[in-house]
């Protein structure tokens, strides 16, 4: 099978490419990348597919995409999940492995990763847990989940409370060179929180999770990380504060790397509103102090990669009370977007302090930075080849409309999760069509344009 | 739904919070229960204002005291009144809340008084309503967690006025646990509405919520120096579950450092008055002393209680959606 996509703006920000250049796929493979009639020798497409106004870019990488599988059927199935995932250009998912039974056993992971095979859509990367059932004491069999397909460990929304466990585990996994997946909590301050410590929250008489929670964890983490040397993945970092000590860490020469989800780059403690429980999410959205670090650390780097983290939760679980909702939002179909909106936002931000001068800065284009931390980045973190379009490379490929705006709705979603804080909102960049392992997995039905 | 408890002519629709509730609202809902004040010393107490209607009193957590009140008041305004107690543990073994919701909603209720332990209950039951196209139904928060307490803040704004007339001229000083307090976050907002000039919130700092400050209050861990020259004292009931969660050491230390005596009592102005949301825990935040004393009106504000539930309940009933 031979694809040939032309007259599309290709942007690889591994390969620091944004220009008119065509994709040439064979078998499954990047070929070639060319400009316009400069195709490899010999090369007769079976399909030719016209990008013209569209960008070309490396399938999207997701750091945290819960699948639901196995166990939570109810709140979303795999086959719902991947559909979601096509629609929103994702094309590598990581799966926390926070399932029901959890990702302890090598069995559970042979077959998700065989399930998902099966449906021949994203590729599924399962984190394994790193002790079993996600409860703190025992290790899991790192190597064996390695085998059966794990590309690291995690906790989840689960912290060690023993920080001997920890350090063994650190340890453990240091000794075969895994990652491990943290998210930095506290185990013991703000458990029960459910929204942002401060003026908001306290005037809501919503219990709160301290800003604390996460800096405490982090210190534990770093010293942890210093005695072992283990590499470690921060996920969701969430807080200014956190962002600063993951940046001290960082230039310390610590081998850590940092996401954050897409939604806290956007929201803060105020989109609650009036106890709107799609606002609920772990961790909590902060301030707007802490979504502006957020937001500078994406641009200086300190912050690799950003994630969907996507959670569906069902209906059931969210038509509660704001204390009693399931945490949690929708997100492999607002990934694209949410990235794209960000850049945008600094962009403008910078034209505004360069007291309105045209050509804002060197460096990168928006739409690049903005890809970068949505495909290559988050592939470096995760150890994956994923996130380019070099020659040799998996053809993992996204095409979408930069411009096309849309507004979210909750049944418009593929993912059987409908919840998220931004139902209602105008998103730009549509996804057009998404292409795995160079077969076209998901192609947007004509029909009314939406902008 | 920018503020979900008035209807788009600015009127009263649901009561959720005093959070937000325009300064006349405030005074026409005192008005009204100035009115109904002398109902209950007359030979029939009843008003025919909420004559076929049916109020239904969903008590997700237990109350008896409040649930009293609002019985009461809703029986004198001549309405039917069926009492529903929904303990959290049958509730999550059965149907959902908004289930409940749309079965009482079926059975032709004209309004909810809501109590339920978590914050911001009532606003789902409120949206849920809009959202079924059930706004004749009515909702009124008993007490949401530890957001608020609507009518339990109106009632001690009318304490306050029937015996210090004007407001903004006052301190007032709220002492206790305000971290889990509803009605200290109710009080706050009733008391900057109305033109309070200093409201002071005191208590140990494992009981201060954060960002108090930013509600208007004047913060004192100190309650010698917090009291000094108050109008009005505004004790709050500490549950005896803070003991167990590292929040405080015990009851008598408590009472030694937050307790209201007669000799803390004296540095307030001497005319002050001091208020209690009830039950009290006698020897713990308030010495018998005081609570019998003369400047206590803890019994005032239980009668003042109908009445403002009485105001609150007639104002809703005449408000069409």
């Amino acid at each position: 099978m031979k694809l040939h996509i032309k007259n599309g703006r290709l942007i690889d920000p591994k390969n620091n490419i944004d220009a008119l250049r065509d994709v040439f796929v064979v078998d499954g493979v990047v070929a070639a990348i060319a400009p316009a009639g400069a195709a490899p020798a010999g090369f007769v497409a079976d399909r030719t597919i016209d990008a013209a106004g569209l960008v070309v870019a490396p399938g999207l990488v997701d750091l945290s995409a819960r699948l639901r599988e196995p166990g939570y059927e109810y709140k979303a199935t795999l086959e719902s999940e991947m559909q979601a995932a096509m629609q929103g250009g994702v094309t590598s998912l990581v799966c926390p492995p926070d399932t029901d039974p959890v990702l302890d056993e090598p069995g559970l992971v042979e077959m998700l990763k065989h399930r998902a095979r099966g449906l021949n859509q994203a590729h599924v990367h399962p984190l394994g847990a790193l002790t079993m059932g996600l409860k703190g004491r025992a290790l899991t069999e790192m190597a064996e989940l390695t085998e059966a397909g794990c590309i690291g460990f995690a906790q989840a929304e689960e912290p060690v409370e023993d920080t001997n466990v920890l350090l063994r585990a650190l340890q453990y996994a240091k000794t075969f060179d895994y990652t491990v997946w943290l998210r930095p909590q506290d185990a013991h301050i703000g458990r029960g929180g459910i929204a942002h410590a401060g003026p908001l929250a306290s005037r809501l008489g919503l219990a709160g999770v301290p800003v604390m929670s996460e800096t405490i964890a982090l210190h534990t983490i770093f010293e942890l990380v210093r005695a072992t040397g283990a590499r470690v993945h921060l996920c969701r970092v969430s807080s200014a504060a956190g962002i600063e000590l993951v940046r001290a860490a960082k230039k310390e020469g610590l081998p850590i790397t940092c996401d954050v989800g897409a939604h806290h780059i956007h929201m803060t403690d105020a989109d609650i509103g009036f106890f709107d429980s799609n606002a609920r999410v772990t961790p909590p959205f902060r301030s707007q102090r802490d979504r502006e670090a957020i937001r500078a650390g994406l641009y200086d780097g300190v912050i690799d990669a950003i994630c969907s983290d996507h959670t569906p939760v069902d209906d059931d679980e969210k038509l509660l009370p704001f204390g009693e909702a399931s945490p949690g939002a929708t997100g492999l179909e607002l990934l694209l977007s949410l990235a794209l909106k960000w850049a945008d936002d600094h962009a403008a931000g910078q034209h505004r302090a360069e007291g309105g001068a045209a050509g804002a800065g060197a460096g990168a284009g928006p739409l690049s930075r903005a890809l970068a931390k949505v495909t290559c980045d988050a592939a470096r973190v995760a150890g994956l080849a994923a996130g380019q379009l070099s020659p040799g490379a998996a053809a993992d490929i996204v095409l979408f409309d930069p411009a096309a705006r849309w507004i979210v709705e909750a049944q418009a979603l593929a993912s059987q999760g409908k919840h998220t804080p931004f139902v209602g909102y105008e998103m730009t960049g549509q996804v057009m069509m998404t292409i795995v392992a160079g077969h076209v997995a998901y192609q947007r039905p004509p029909g009314p344009a939406r902008s | 739904m920018l503020n979900p408890q008035l209807n788009k002519n600015g009127e009263l629709q649901h009561l959720l919070t005093i959070e937000g509730l325009p300064k006349a609202i405030v005074n026409h809902i005192l008005d009204t229960a100035s009115s109904f004040v002398g109902i209950s010393d007359r030979e029939v107490k009843k008003v025919p204002l909420m004559r076929g209607k049916s109020v239904f009193n969903l008590f997700f957590e237990n109350s008896t005291r409040t649930r009293t009140t609002f019985e009461i008041a809703s029986k004198r305004l001549s309405a039917d009144v069926i009492n529903l107690n929904i303990s959290a543990s049958s509730a999550s073994k059965g149907e959902s809340l908004l289930d409940t919701i749309d079965n009482l909603a079926a059975m032709h209720a004209d309004m909810f008084v809501v109590r339920h332990a978590q914050s911001g209950a009532p606003y789902l039951i409120a949206k849920h309503l809009i959202d079924t196209r059930q706004s004749h139904v009515h909702v009124v928060n008993a007490g949401d967690g530890r957001h608020a307490h609507p009518t339990q803040g109106l009632l001690d704004m009318y304490t306050i006025r029937h015996y210090k007339k004007d407001f903004t001229n006052l301190t007032v000083a709220i002492v206790g646990d305000i971290l889990h307090s509803r009605v200290a976050r109710s009080d706050i907002h009733a008391l900057t509405t109305l033109g309070v000039p200093e409201v002071r919130a005191i208590g140990p700092h494992t009981l201060l919520p954060s960002g108090l400050e930013q509600m208007g209050v004047r913060v004192f861990t100190n309650i010698d120096e917090g009291l000094k020259g108050v109008d009005v004292i505004i004790m709050l009931r500490l549950q005896s579950e803070r003991m167990s969660g590292a929040l405080l050491p015990s009851a008598q230390e408590y009472f030694k450092s937050y307790g209201l005596t007669p000799e803390r009592l004296a540095l307030a102005k001497p005319d002050a008055i001091v208020m209690h949301p009830g039950p009290m825990n006698r020897g713990v935040e308030i010495d018998s002393a005081v609570a019998d004393g003369a400047q206590a009106v803890i019994l005032p504000q239980v009668t003042f209680g109908i009445a403002v539930r009485m105001a609150v309940m007639s104002i809703l009933a005449g408000t069409h959606g």
